[in-house]
């Protein structure tokens, strides 16, 4: 696009056209590139490099290159694995439940009843408090002290009896997940609710003039024209997830005996604890390189069955 | 859809649905303010009974004045409208270069912007630490400041450039012939069309800039600085059952953010959907 002219008569146009399509638009964009440079990419390289040192913060000494050692602890680290295994139970609980419920609601909010602006106010209220008032939040709705959730959970038989299930290795999981899901759905309510009013309504019409059912024209004409916006959100929502490490770190600190550790809270740890930055570096391009792959494979399977 | 209206039985499942999300939505914190005033002496009673028998208000007093609370709320004000301020002005100016001009090197900053979406903010944590430890701004505000700023940019900038995408190009275009300069117009002419979207993207900053935790744990130690998130999982692990009182704090942290919910709650679709990474 850079191909001009440059004849002797023309130098004059020739500096306009670099002034106004090369320096000015650079003019607007430089404080935003240096910033991001300084604080993210910059940062970015420079952890990817820590992941080859060992660098603890408690035990001074220079800090030194150990080629991969790092990465060959992690490979024989159970909680690694551990963790692995978790962050695939809390992201995919997390989904499954943040976007039923947030395609229900978008389903809900596209149609018309009494009061429906308040409504929709209070039900993406949840997305506007802060993580870690939510993980606080649901850790006291889950103790028996102040909590009516174990009770009610022992009411209708899921537990023996009104006990924390934060505490229980087996449950404590399911306690971030739910927080998860509340302060979840309205961001894929609302995705999903732009998507869906987009959809042109004489489709509807057309399908009710030729005699189709409510629950066909959800199949034949809704989840078609959603499938789209679902997979890149879906995909988009799982790598975020997966990274989100607030609300578990608050309300169990990944445990009790690494059962809630998911990588992202065992990242966090690990830099925050025990100071140790090498290992947490390590930890986290193992995650990035996850997600990656996670990516690569969703795109390829989109291209293949989502036509659009 | 039409069919609801004339199915009773449809109706009826709807308006239980519009019951459960209210109920869903609600329900958590309700139990947060019910607590919150929840006196003491009843807590053991009555902590897990729908209703209070009394209320009062006494544990607001105390958080305000004999905890810290005030001095974390401040400086969680100070840290988010900072950052916003900061990142909307710098957001603006980027979200325009996106919107009206075609230049080289455009994909490939688009492609940045993405790539700082996408990689976990939690590999950047150490070297942030010892980045900002070397500069001697550790326990400092304003190296949580810049690094909001740096963290929210991106997102602001695409939503910076849906608003500006919105206003006609024609605008400015007729400013500049009557002899503003670029800068002129955009000033004088597109900006106050923008106003609206100048302020979503503020609370859509303020917001995240309020709730983030790790980083602020990471960088702050030091309680005259803390931030408000900070304050409180401190205050949590050292007076673990003030439940009443800590339940306060929790109310009073989400007065600012629901302050600004009710401003952006408007915006939310376009902000949701054209950043479509941040949460």
């Amino acid at each position: 696009m850079t191909q001009v002219s440059t004849a002797p008569g023309a130098t004059r146009a020739h500096q306009r056209f670099v002034w106004s399509h090369v320096i000015e638009p650079y003019l607007y964009l430089t404080p935003a590139l240096v910033l991001i440079a300084l604080v993210m990419l910059i940062p970015l390289v420079v952890g990817v490099s820590y992941s080859f040192q060992s660098i603890m913060l408690l035990k001074p000494g220079q800090a030194e290159w150990v080629a991969l050692d790092n990465y060959v602890a992690l490979w024989s680290d159970t909680k690694f694995w551990i963790s692995l295994e978790n962050t695939l139970v809390w992201t995919f609980g997390s989904l499954f439940f943040q976007f039923t419920l947030g395609l229900g609601l978008a389903l809900l909010l596209n149609t018309q009843f009494p009061l429906k602006r308040l409504f929709q106010a209070i039900v993406f209220l949840p997305w506007a408090v802060p993580t870690f008032l939510t993980a606080l939040t649901w850790a006291w709705l889950f103790n028996p002290v102040i909590g009516p959730l174990p009770h009610w959970l022992a009411a209708i038989g899921v537990l023996p009896e009104p006990f924390n299930i934060l505490g229980d290795p087996d449950l404590a999981i399911w306690g971030p997940i739910a927080a998860n899901i509340w302060f979840g759905v309205p961001f894929f309510a609302i995705t999903l609710l732009a998507a869906l009013q987009s959809i042109p309504s004489e489709l509807y019409e057309a399908a009710e003039i030729d005699g189709a059912s409510a629950w066909q024209s959800f199949t034949k004409i809704t989840l078609p024209f959603l499938a789209p916006m679902i997979a890149i959100t879906v995909m988009l929502r799982t790598i975020w997830i997966a990274n989100f490490a607030d609300l578990i770190f608050i309300m169990t600190g990944g445990g009790p005996a690494n059962s809630t550790q998911i990588l992202s809270t065992y990242i966090f740890t690990t830099a925050f604890k025990k100071l140790d930055f090498g290992y947490a570096s390590t930890l986290a391009v193992a995650l990035l390189f996850l997600l990656f792959v996670y990516a690569v494979v969703l795109l390829a399977l989109r291209r293949r069955f989502v036509r659009l | 859809m039409a069919v609801a209206r004339r199915n009773p039985l449809l109706t009826l499942g709807k308006y239980a649905a519009i019951l459960f999300y209210l109920s869903f939505a609600l329900f958590p914190l309700y139990w947060l303010l019910k607590i919150s005033i929840t006196p003491d002496q009843l807590i053991y009673t009555e902590g897990t009974a729908l209703w209070p028998t009394d209320a009062t208000l006494e544990n607001f007093g105390k958080v305000i004045w004999q905890t810290d609370f005030l001095r974390f709320f401040w400086n969680s004000l100070i840290v988010s409208l900072a950052a916003a301020a900061i990142t909307t002005v710098i957001a603006a100016g980027a979200g325009y270069a996106f919107s009206r001009f075609r230049f080289p090197g455009q994909k490939l900053v688009i492609a940045l912007m993405l790539l700082t979406q996408m990689f976990p903010l939690l590999m950047i944590i150490a070297p942030i630490y010892k980045i900002v430890a070397m500069l001697g701004l550790l326990n400092s505000l304003s190296s949580l400041i810049l690094v909001y700023t740096a963290f929210n940019i991106p997102f602001a900038t695409f939503l910076m450039q849906s608003f500006f995408d919105g206003i006609p190009k024609d605008l400015e275009d007729a400013a500049m012939m009557d002899g503003c300069t670029r800068f002129q117009a955009l000033r004088k002419v597109i900006l106050p069309l923008t106003l609206p979207g100048l302020g979503a993207t503020l609370g859509f900053i303020f917001t995240a800039a309020w709730s983030e935790v790790l980083f602020a744990l990471m960088l702050i130690r030091s309680e005259d600085s803390m931030t408000f998130p900070v304050g409180m999982l401190t205050f949590v692990s050292k007076f673990s059952v003030d439940w009443g009182q800590m339940m306060a704090a929790g109310v009073l942290a989400l007065i600012p953010s629901c302050l600004f919910f009710i401003f952006i709650q408007r915006y939310l679709v376009q902000g949701l959907t054209s950043g479509a990474v941040k949460g």
